[in-house]
């Protein structure tokens, strides 16, 4: 796309802070450019010197319309299935004030060299809303005043419409932005253009299809396990199953004498080591991989198993109480409950992969990924090259959840291919997947709250046992529970404790769809309800009480989480009458800047079959929803994941290795288990709007667990939920 | 081994193992890479195509025993993306990641081919083999309703 652009422009451009600035462009054949360019923190200096020429950079947003009138929209952020790819360039459609049907969204950045943006922790919206509403609004501005300049007549009374710029005094009067763009190329970038306000929004907040339905349900070529180069080989890498083992040798010439076969060596450099397995096509690949044998280092993680690590943390646990002090002495009634929740893997549905062409002095790069600066870093520094030496392609991805935060497949790839000059795809087997996660942390937390007379909670202990390589560091953290963790916040500050222990383990763990909130949510929220029962108070009530007590610096917004509550259970229809064996269970989170809760109505066979009847949603994530359609696809999906993470899923560990190979032993949701119905309300408050990847997860699991108490007298304090019996008679 | 197979209608000859999975065959030998790996066991779904016009795991099928059978591929339903079922995947905005939702369009063009008017529980049955990581069963559901009879 470079060479679409004027050699020399003479940029006419406007800084809109000391690291960004808005310039605009024009194009050879007639069209414009308005690019949002971003300076990184090393170009920042350079870029300050005198003379220095703002092309150097690549936008990381822009706009582009042709002189035909095409415009093309640029979404600079991974799609991984949050439909990135359509609602942000609907920001910028919105302010440009033109027909979503007329426009072409591209993802592929002009420059994979410069600052590239990622796609984690529900961050997307609200790092981009502002910058997209000013780039639209400003290239809407420019056109307004070519207009405005060939009629002769103030901006001020022109107006827009669908692409088109109309004179307000005289409806006859009117250019098209295709007409416009050449001159408007050769005009300043105003400094503060207009934005629309909110109340005319045509496009935002309406249901807008993803701009990739077409080419998904036709099967092209889309995903990182897709690309095909010409030349190609297909590899795989067998690491070694224990954790912190090395692989130190197998049977290389024997499979490297198979069938489609190119090469078989060992792979020993930084953090990649393994076998590799370089062949004609994945099959033959996968195939010869059947004939290896390895030698193994399995080191210090060999005695590992979840057996152990239980026994380790429920030893720690029964210490919990010697440093309870006596925060307890004022309670009315105590109540214990020891919680644990196992490892669980991303699963991704496309396992990870990634194809590198090394060309000596740079290399090209295929990845799916939530980060691709990390990926850039990977291969660059496997192959021994800088950054800008790599051109990156990111593909769509099969999934996200975090797990693509993480390049380390993009280093085993470009470790296998600096050995050979065509391009190489490494594809992780479904087995890989599983077995060389970077999971989500296991943990116990072992709680104790005490209630008053009154029926409010005076006390509360969390006690967090994880599992860290560096356990005695304090790396039990992601065990659950922390200071600034709900409740703390709105119980009195001498009556809150959160204290953590550690057991050591070199299992790999890392961000799992909200991360630590995804599980603290469902031991938090389960343990209120608890303490809720026990208060032989309305347990809506209980919660919404605790909700408006807030005494310390949390950094929640207790206004907004109460009117999540208040909402979910008024379209629930909380309170109504049910039967033995049907229940609703209520529960809340704040994360990643959202708020949400939810009510769980289920059925609990006498036989002890869970079906979860239906989840209403309340979700507060701002002022404005950019794609209704998306962003219910977004708690609808959460809430199905949080039932296949929260009911079914657990990994076992015995000597050092993940027990589970496979989807056959490793179960997800089907869809005869996915909740019969989900209804999703977005409350509209007066903030910023913010991302919804993460805020309707946690709430799930603790929803249900509350609403089969409800149904059964059963409560649940281990996940997943499949494994307790919920028989009742 | 050369195979001579019939692929979307039209006949290509293929040099592969004889135990190479179908679903292998068709992305790496043929570039239709619609169809797709998830487990390589037969418990996604994900690589689901029409054998003789029933759903089958491509990565449970190996080549050697496909035979003079038909094989049709998401490519293959229709070249403009103009089946119902497909139509209604756009329309409904089903996909989030969309990587199942090719095997998932598959399996159910099959189900309402057997049953135009399929019930919750006839749909639960068919789909039951296609997993979705993204959790988009309500809207799968809802697409083939609003397909059926189409």
């Amino acid at each position: 796309m470079n060479q679409n652009l004027s050699p020399a422009p003479a940029a006419p451009e406007f800084s809109v802070d000391r690291r960004s600035f808005l310039r605009l462009t024009a194009l050879a054949g007639g069209g414009f450019m308005l690019g949002f360019y971003f300076k990184s923190a090393g170009s920042l200096l350079a870029a300050d010197a005198p003379g220095a020429a703002a092309a150097e950079f690549a936008p990381s947003s822009w706009i582009r319309i042709a002189a035909n009138g095409a415009v093309t929209l640029y979404s600079s952020r991974p799609e991984i299935g949050q439909g990135i790819k359509t609602s942000l360039p609907m920001v910028l459609a919105e302010e440009l004030d033109v027909d979503w049907k007329s426009v072409t969204v591209v993802s592929e950045p002009l420059d994979s060299s410069g600052t590239l943006d990622g796609a984690g922790g529900s961050t997307s919206v609200p790092t981009s809303y502002a910058k997209l509403r000013q780039l639209g609004a400003t290239a809407r501005a420019v056109l307004v005043e070519a207009a405005a300049q060939t009629w002769g007549v103030p901006a001020a009374s022109c107006t827009t419409m669908n692409g088109a710029v109309f004179d307000a005094t005289d409806n006859k009067k009117m250019l098209t932005y295709g007409e416009l763009v050449a001159k408007a190329a050769t005009l300043p970038v105003p400094a503060k253009a207009p934005l629309k306000d909110p109340k005319d929004f045509k496009l935002l907040g309406t249901r807008v299809p993803n701009v990739d339905n077409a080419a998904i349900a036709t099967g092209q070529r889309l995903f990182g396990l897709d690309v095909k180069q010409p030349g190609m080989l297909y590899a795989v890498l067998e690491k070694c199953p224990v954790f912190g083992g090395s692989v130190t040798g197998a049977n290389l010439d024997e499979v490297k004498a198979l069938p489609g076969v190119k090469d078989v060596f060992l792979v020993n450099e930084r953090a990649v080591n393994g076998v590799a397995i370089v062949a004609t096509s994945t099959w033959a690949a996968f195939s010869a991989r059947k004939q290896l044998k390895l030698q193994l280092n399995e080191g210090a993680g060999a005695d590992h198993s979840w057996a152990s690590f239980s026994d380790q943390a429920r030893a720690l646990g029964a210490k919990a109480v010697d440093a309870d002090g006596e925060i307890f002495n004022g309670a009315a009634k105590v109540l214990e409950g020891a919680y644990s929740f196992p490892y669980i893997s991303h699963t991704n549905l496309e396992p990870q992969n990634c194809t590198v062409h090394f060309k000596g002095d740079h290399a090209e790069v295929w990845a799916p990924t939530q980060s691709p600066q990390a990926v850039r870093s990977a291969a660059a520094s496997a192959l021994g090259l800088n950054g800008n030496q790599i051109t990156l392609h990111v593909t769509r991805s099969g999934g996200g959840f975090g797990r693509r935060l993480s390049a380390d497949y993009a280093s085993d790839a470009a470790a296998i291919a600096k050995h050979f000059d065509v391009p190489v795809k490494l594809t992780w087997s479904r087995e890989d997947d599983l077995h060389h996660d970077l999971y989500r942390p296991a943990g116990f937390n072992f709680l104790k709250g005490g209630i008053d007379a009154a029926g409010k909670i005076v006390a509360w202990r969390n006690f967090t046992v994880g599992f860290s390589a560096n356990a005695g560091g304090g790396g039990g953290r992601r065990g659950g529970g922390g200071g600034g963790e709900f409740p703390g916040g709105f119980v009195p500050a001498t009556g809150y404790q959160a204290r953590s222990g550690a057991v050591t383990s070199l299992v790999p763990t890392g961000a799992w769809r909200a991360p630590g909130d995804c599980t603290a949510a469902w031991v938090v929220q389960s343990f209120i309800d608890e303490l809720a029962h026990a208060s032989g108070r309305d347990l809506v009530e209980f919660k919404l009480d605790l909700l408006a007590t807030k005494l310390g610096n949390s950094n929640w917004n207790n206004e907004r989480m109460i009117g999540c509550v208040k909402l979910a259970a008024e379209k629930a229809g909380w309170g109504k009458k049910l039967p033995r064996g049907q229940g609703m269970g209520i529960a809340f989170h704040f994360c990643h800047q959202g708020y949400a809760a939810h009510v769980a109505e289920v059925t609990v066979s006498p036989a002890g079959d869970l079906k979860v009847n239906r989840v209403v949603a309340a979700i507060d994530v701002g002022s404005q929803i950019l794609n209704l359609s998306s962003a219910e696809n977004q708690v609808e999906g959460a809430i199905t994941d949080g039932l296949s993470a929260g009911g079914y899923q657990s990994l076992n560990l015995e000597k050092g290795r993940i027990v589970e190979n496979n989807l056959a032993d490793y179960p997800m949701l089907r869809i005869a288990d996915a909740p019969e119905k989900i209804e999703v309300h977005f409350l509209k408050t007066a903030y910023d709007p913010t991302g919804l990847g993460e805020p309707a997860f946690p709430p799930l699991a603790p929803a249900v667990c509350n609403a089969i108490f409800a149904a059964t007298g059963k409560r649940i304090r281990a996940l997943p939920f499949s494994a307790t019996d919920l028989k009742w008679s | 081994m050369n195979y001579t197979l019939n692929i979307n209608g039209q006949s290509h000859t293929v040099d592969a193992a004889p135990d190479t999975p179908m679903l292998w065959v068709l992305r790496d030998h043929l570039d239709l890479v619609g169809v797709k790996y998830g487990c390589g066991q037969g418990v996604c779904g994900a690589c689901t195509v029409h054998v003789d016009g029933a759903a089958q795991r491509s990565c449970q099928l190996p080549v050697s025993a496909v035979g003079d059978k038909k094989i049709v591929t998401i490519e293959g339903l229709d070249p403009h993306g103009a089946h119902p079922v497909q139509q209604a995947w756009s329309a409904t905005d089903v996909s989030q990641c969309g990587y199942c939702q090719s095997g998932q369009i598959m399996s159910a063009a099959a189900l309402l081919k057997d049953k135009p008017h399929p019930t919750d529980a006839d749909i639960d049955d068919a789909m039951a083999g296609n997993l979705c990581r993204c959790g988009t069963y309500l809207r799968i559901r809802q697409a083939i309703h609003a397909a059926a009879g189409k």
